[in-house]
């Protein structure tokens, strides 16, 4: 699915590198822990979180995810920002809930990779 | 053999808005090397918890990373309170993070199992009062 069409599909909006919605993502992952994303979250390219703070950036870079999409309206602060644009992930924010943003993805045809065999 | 050059990166302490920056250059150079991909991934991770474990629990440290033709070694240094039982910190699901890190989303006592799922070679020395050296070892081919 195009990122531009994820971004229709759970009305986001992009706070970094807009250039990029021609990204193309299969599966994500949605979780609070990062070290559950550091630990089970594999070839993922999108997470969705409900956290805020610089070490999310940061973790989303280790794991090579290029999407990170904040949910229930919470929007990153100017430093998280910076240091997406720098290291070139894209950083959206919906208003929906952690289960209505994933829903709406699953139903769409987005997966999820990581300890199931989905 | 000797290493084809060295990196050493200071580690702060307590600083979360740099944590991470070490294991950062370390893969931006690793991608410049024209390394597998797979790989990079897994000494990213591996670092990455290393070099977050020394913030968080070890009151900032080094990190000394070394490549050569065929491997990388890093080793991540601190001068913090040292493990007492090492076998428990292996452990998945045991530590001791305060909640102030738990609410960065840390802390779930996954990162020292997650080192040893990903590296190479993994060995950890530590000595309550003196500190704790973690080994990590990389094949490149
Ligand atoms: N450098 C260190 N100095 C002192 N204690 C450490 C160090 N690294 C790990 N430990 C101890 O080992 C425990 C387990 O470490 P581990 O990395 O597995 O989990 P964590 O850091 O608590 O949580 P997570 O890695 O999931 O965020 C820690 O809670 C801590 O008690
Ligand atoms: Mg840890």
């Amino acid at each position: 699915m195009l990122l531009s069409e994820i971004v229709k599909t759970i009305n986001a909006e992009v706070h970094t590198c807009g250039d990029e919605m021609d990204l193309m993502i299969d599966s994500a992952c949605g979780a609070d822990l990062m070290s559950d994303v550091m630990a089970f979250s594999r070839g993922n390219v999108m997470l969705l979180t409900g956290l805020i703070n610089p070490q999310v950036v940061r973790t989303a870079e280790m794991m090579d995810i290029q999407v990170i999409v904040f949910v229930r309206g919470k929007k990153p602060t100017p430093e998280m920002c910076d240091l997406a644009e720098e290291k070139e992930i894209v950083l959206l924010s919906t208003e929906l809930s952690m289960f209505c943003a994933c829903g709406v993805l699953h139903r769409a045809g987005i997966v999820g990779r990581g300890m199931s065999s989905e | 053999m000797n290493s084809l050059f060295r990196k050493e990166y200071e580690i702060p302490a307590n600083d979360f808005s740099v944590a991470g920056e070490a294991s950062s250059s370390v893969r931006k150079l690793l991608n410049q090397l024209g390394v597998d991909p797979p790989i990079v991934k897994r000494t990213s991770i591996a670092m990455y918890e290393a070099e977050i474990n020394a913030v968080i629990h070890g009151n900032g440290g080094k990190a000394l990373v070394q490549f050569f033709e065929d491997k990388v070694t890093i080793l991540i240094s601190d001068e913090g309170p040292g493990i007492e039982d090492i076998e428990l910190a292996m452990q998945e699901g045991y530590s001791t993070a305060p909640d102030r890190i738990r609410e960065m989303g840390f802390g779930a006592g996954m990162g020292l199992s997650n080192i040893k799922k990903n590296a190479d070679e993994f060995v950890l020395e530590s000595e309550p009062g003196k500190g704790t050296r973690v080994h990590i070892t990389m094949y490149l081919l």
